[in-house]
């Protein structure tokens, strides 16, 4: 039988940003984005889960090497935003406001394409304890 | 792109589970400590989920403001503090976890407008914790 199984893989990383559309007048940029919108930035400890899918390999006993998603999770993710100002330094997050929502699509579409033989599940992003966004890659 | 945003929220309230449909021995093998006729309380812990797609201009499902603005005055300030055996909700209605979950989705359902009302999930203790999401909808 070849069940199928979810694994999720906690990171963390810490960065900063701020919420600002060009498009809007400063006042409203105010009142959509309040305290967020201080264009010198604040930063939070993200935490990241990734949960993927797949067969249980009858040899292996995995759905994936945790080392190789580990290693995919560090070069696509970590090594692009711990310790980044994500507005400035992320090329994502030069045209779209690096809101939770926005970091867990951009994550999405950095790691898809990488996975070789488990499905990418379910991105959730912890931008605090209290509050957290999940992407699951619908349109 | 649809994305789903859960939000955490926290109120203190007594209950004590009570049947007036069972004699007093029958409430007593049923509840157990949780009959106690004074009562007793819990930290509730409460996560909404709303889902939506993220609008290009702001990067938002919804704005957070106005998440916390509905659960707050909505739910907290209804609940938080509370004897919720006092409530009218809880006038014929055991107020167990699992009800006032339902009813918490129920006060969700009928006033928030800014993005669509996935789920509500409702942790009583840190051991236990009860989840709605409206009818037999079948659940994430």
């Amino acid at each position: 039988m070849n069940a199928i199984v979810y694994l999720t893989r906690k990171a963390e990383f810490s960065a900063s940003h701020f919420y600002h559309n060009p498009e809007f007048t400063p006042e409203e940029n105010q009142r959509l984005f309040g305290k967020c919108n201080n264009p010198n930035g604040h930063g939070h400890n993200y935490l990241l889960e990734v949960t993927v899918r797949g067969a249980v390999d009858r040899r292996s006993g995995f759905v994936v090497d945790l080392k190789e998603l580990k290693e995919i999770l560090n070069r696509e993710v970590l090594d692009a935003m711990d310790h980044r100002f994500l507005n400035k330094e992320v090329p994502e997050f030069l045209t779209r406001i690096p809101t939770t929502e926005n970091l867990a699509i951009a994550i999405w579409q950095r790691l898809e394409s990488k996975l070789a033989k488990a499905k990418l599940h379910r991105v959730r992003v912890y931008e605090t304890p209290g509050l957290f966004v999940d992407f699951y890659g619908e349109a | 792109m649809k994305a789903h945003l859960t939000r955490r929220y926290g109120f203190a309230a007594s209950h004590r589970l009570h049947s007036e449909a069972m004699s007093a021995d029958e409430n007593r093998t049923i509840y157990g400590k949780c009959n106690n006729p004074h009562g007793h309380g819990h930290n509730y812990a409460l996560e909404v989920t709303v889902s939506g797609p993220v609008a290009m201009p702001t990067g938002m499902v919804c704005n957070l403001a106005d998440l916390d603005g509905y659960v707050l005055s909505e739910v907290v300030e209804r609940y938080d503090q509370q004897n919720l055996n006092t409530l009218p909700e809880f006038a014929q209605n055991v107020p167990t976890t699992e009800n006032l979950c339902i009813e918490i989705y129920e006060i969700m359902q009928r006033g928030f407008r800014h993005a669509h009302l996935e789920k509500v999930r409702l942790e009583e203790t840190m051991m236990n914790s009860f989840e709605y999401t409206g009818g037999a909808e079948p659940r994430r």
